[in-house]
């Protein structure tokens, strides 16, 4: 049977459970006895609800476990029974692999033109995958009958239906709220692999103190230009000065606005131009990105020109200058937050000595909220460093090691996508390196990350 | 006057500059903000606008039955393996006859689309009562000759410096004086899949695929973050594993994009050789980014619920689970899906980790389900601005259009459901 009519019939098992058993309680509850006695505390749909538990979860879990471990098995049993009629198909276990893909990939028109060996190996697939079918609907449906008659035992009146079920439901809800938990593991278990396994062929030395980067790997070993160097300076200074350039942008303008909103602008204007700064953070980066490609880029490179300056089409400046602007409205949320976190009396104080409100903005407000700000730049570093799209398509390719920002530079992000959107095969050191790339990148913005929460976290204690 | 005053007086006029200075400043970072997102908007819908206008040439075909080799019961299968593109090129040559050389003859029949073929082919498979009249049809045009009706080729240019050549120009103004050239909306964009002629290419592809895209985000991060989200809130106890899943949740929000691409190549792709290219790969490795968006706002919506609501619950006698699924749940649900659709938004602006899950590929067929390779908006939109055809950049634009558009609606609605039902307790 397939999966889905197997999850089919167990759906039915368990209504068939929920409603016997729901009626039988209802039957009880009326009777005489039950009703003088005071155990009718549990409404009858609990201990139905028990009941389909019993006879969905178990033969749930059975299924799945069932479903990792069949394909290795099959495997192993086509394995043996290779060896067992002496078919040659090359020794190493890449080979094997391979030779498994094409006989599972085998269509019935194929079979006629394919060699006599590859059928037999074909029809004992075959053999196989069928006899773990048939083994896995009879084991997982006789487990659901056995634990419905079980349930349906072991559901009596004086079960605790109602804690058992709310137990059960909670217990999901963690395992919802530990997915953050799974996927952190994940994202670090899937970068960590493959990073380990490119720094055991190029040094880790060599990765974070390398000057060059051209990650070319030869096709022939003759091959001009087959160098390749896996220095990441370059990328990581490029990537610093982008996101300066855009911070040196966001910052100010961000800050200024976040002021402007929250201590001089009337309520009406507030309700205007907030949603207005947030439209620029809903808007995809990739539309900023192409924007900054067709449009910034030339302005600024022609800008440039007409000032007798040599600017590159794809400079720093320009992708920089694109991704401040996107990362003003988050400057100006988190600012505007940290500033209306600082106590009124502290504001009220400083106007009734006598300062002005830009005075009591700068003079009291900014020292009092700094920490928070300090905090929030950080997060926007951390984006800044992150963002993918815009440099992408706005920044070169070629890594310059500079920090003119009218030239052309790359960035991480822009090397990950570049390494991993082209056609090679995933073992190539070239397509590890992005992997690297990424750790670095996680880590570098875990840090930002976690230091920026943590400042604002004792930030707004202090104040509370 | 005592010193002091004085001495304040006199400073007094410089301090109201500057305060007037500072609140100029800000008013300035604002009108920035504003001035660039404009000038965003502008420059992208100018850009679009041609987009949404196809040009067509009319050509007086001959559909005759011994031209096409058929008859006017000839079955599907024939009409399909029968040669159109001969009748679009004798009506070329026919209306031409000047035209002598190869290498303009080449020109000459680089005027109608390289699709226009098809295009005759389906009109007369769906029509077949076509076969043997003699039927004035509109075609689809070249791009360059779309470009050149647009204007955004300029006709004066010096020939060196202009794409399309004299010769080319002549027969298009000699088309354009018979009045054979027409425009109109251009429902080519809407309905057909990408392709390496602009005039040709549409985003219907692209939209089902971003569509399906966020069909498996929403079903997937949906019931994950809100059952996160009230267990964090209502029954989490205090011990270290809730605080590192609460850590974990903050940071994931500030994690790059990009690296949930990463997971997404590494776990899923390599690991559980899921397909690549498919949108269920993408709305899995989405609905891991956008679950702590989702889990943060609900959790906030959850918070607001006031207390009294919970007490009155539990003293009427309601355990903890009812109280919380029968009242608390409700009364945050609007909150709770205002975040959903905030996420969903950002998920469908979302281009990086889709990038390394492989829905780059040129796909032109429209996917039919969540396991097809497809590609969705925003890439389709990378895709064409990386394209060198100049009539890529229009369509560019035009799907940027489209596809803010989509944002515009889903925060509108978003919008609506906080102002309609979110209550002040």
């Amino acid at each position: 049977m397939s999966i889905t009519a197997i999850i089919f019939v167990l759906l039915l098992l368990a209504a068939y459970s929920y409603f016997i058993k729901r009626q039988k309680v209802y039957a009880l509850y009326r009777t005489q006895s039950i009703k003088k006695s005071k155990i009718k505390q549990t409404l009858p749909k609990y201990f139905g609800y028990v009941a389909a538990l019993w006879s969905l979860v178990p033969a749930l879990l059975v299924l799945i476990v069932i479903q990792i471990i069949d394909e290795p098995l099959v495997k192993s049993s086509l394995a043996d029974y290779i060896q067992s009629e002496k078919i040659v198909i090359g020794d190493a276990a890449d080979d094997f692999d391979l030779y498994m893909n094409e006989i599972k990939n085998m269509s019935i028109d194929e079979l006629e033109s394919a060699d006599p060996e590859k059928i037999k190996v074909f029809n004992q697939y075959q053999k196989f995958q069928s006899i773990s079918n048939y083994a896995m609907t009879i084991i997982v449906l006789a487990m659901a009958i056995l634990m419905t008659a079980f349930g349906m035992k072991k559901v009596k009146i004086n079960t605790p239906a109602r804690v058992i079920f709310e137990k059960f439901i909670e217990i999901i809800l963690l395992l919802a709220a530990s997915i953050a938990v799974l996927t952190t593991v994940g994202i670090v278990l899937s970068v960590l692999f493959e990073s380990i396994r490119f720094f055991g062929e190029i040094p880790f030395t060599d990765f974070m103190f390398g000057l060059e980067w051209s990650p070319q790997t030869a096709i022939r070993s003759d091959q001009v230009g087959s160098s390749s160097a896996f220095g990441a300076v370059p990328l990581f200074v490029g990537t610093m000065l982008i996101s300066l350039v855009a911070l040196f942008i966001a910052v100010p303008l961000g800050l200024m606005s976040a002021i402007f909103l929250s201590e001089y602008a009337s309520s009406r204007f507030r309700s205007i131009a907030k949603p207005v700064l947030e439209i620029l953070a809903g808007i995809p980066t990739v539309v900023y990105g192409f924007f900054a490609a067709l449009t910034v880029a030339p302005f600024i490179r022609d800008l440039g020109e007409s000032l007798g300056m040599s600017v590159a089409s794809e400079s720093a400046l320009a992708a920089g200058l694109v991704m401040g602007i996107m990362i003003i409205p988050f400057v100006s949320s988190l600012s505007d937050d940290v500033l209306s976190a600082v106590p009124t009396a502290m504001r009220e104080g400083s106007l009734g000595l006598g300062a002005t409100q830009s005075e009591t903005i700068v003079k009291v407000l900014i020292p009092a909220a700094l920490p928070g700000i300090v905090g929030g730049v950080l997060l926007a570093a951390s984006r800044a460093i992150g963002e993918t799209m815009i440099v992408v398509m706005a920044a070169g390719l070629a890594a310059n090691l500079t920090v003119n920002p009218l030239q052309a530079v790359t960035t991480v992000t822009v090397q990950i996508v570049t390494l991993l959107t082209g056609d090679q095969e995933f073992d190539s050191a070239k397509t590890l390196a992005a992997f690297a790339l990424g750790l670095m990148l996680f880590v570098t913005t875990l840090i930002l990350n976690v230091i920026a929460l943590h400042v604002v976290r004792k930030y707004r204690e202090e104040y509370e | 006057m005592n010193k002091v005053t004085q001495k304040v007086e006199k400073g007094l006029k410089k301090r109201y500059m500057k305060e007037k200075i500072f609140k100029a400043c800000g008013l300035v970072s604002i009108g920035f903000a504003f001035m660039f997102l404009l000038l965003l908007l502008t420059d992208i819908t100018i850009k679009a606008w041609p987009a949404f206008v196809q040009t067509q040439i009319e050509l007086k075909l001959d559909l005759s039955e011994e031209n096409l080799g058929l008859n006017a019961k000839s079955a599907q299968e024939e009409i399909k393996q029968a040669d159109f593109r001969a009748v679009i090129r004798s009506a070329l040559k026919k209306q031409f006859p000047d035209v002598k050389k190869r290498k303009d003859r080449k020109e000459l029949y680089s005027l109608v689309s390289f699709g226009a073929e098809y295009q005759l082919r389906d009109l007369v498979m769906d029509n077949p009562n076509l076969i043997g009249t003699r039927s004035s049809i509109k075609l689809i045009a070249d791009d360059d000759v779309d470009a050149v009706v647009k204007g955004t080729i300029n006709r004066n240019d010096d020939e060196s410096n202009r794409r399309v050549k004299n010769l080319k120009l002549s027969l298009i103004e000699g088309l354009e004086e018979n009045n054979q050239i027409s425009k109109q909306f251009n429902w080519t964009f809407f309905s057909s899949g990408d392709s390496r002629e602009p005039e040709l290419a549409g985003i219907k592809g692209a939209i089902m695929g971003s569509l399906y895209t966020i069909l498996v985000t929403l079903l997937l991060s949906f019931p994950v973050a809100v059952a996160a989200a009230i267990y964090l809130e209502e029954f989490a106890p205090k011990n270290r594993f809730i605080d590192l899943i609460e850590i974990n949740i903050n940071n994931l929000a500030a994690v790059p994009s990009i690296v949930f691409g990463l997971l997404g190549l590494a776990v899923f792709i390599n690991f559980f050789s899921m397909p690549r290219s498919a949108p269920l790969v993408g709305g899995i490795v989405l609905s891991l980014m956008t679950l702590p968006t989702i889990i943060i706002a609900s959790r906030s919506a959850i918070k607001a619920v006031p207390p009294s609501l919970r007490e009155a619950a539990l003293g009427l006698g309601a355990s903890k689970m009812q109280t919380v699924f029968h009242h608390v749940f409700p009364a945050a649900l609007p909150g709770i899906l205002t975040g959903t659709i905030i996420g969903m938004a950002q998920a469908l602006g979302e281009t990086a980790p889709l990038l390394m899950i492989g829905m780059v590929a040129f796909i032109v067929d429209i996917p039919q389900s969540i396991g097809d390779p497809s590609t969705v908006l925003p890439i389709q939109v990378f895709l064409w601005a990386d394209s060198p055809e100049r009539g890529f950049l229009e369509k560019t634009s035009a799907a940027i259009l489209v596809l803010i558009g989509f944002l515009i609606i889903m925060n509108a609605v978003a919008i609506y459901l906080r102002k309609k039902f979110e209550k002040k307790w």
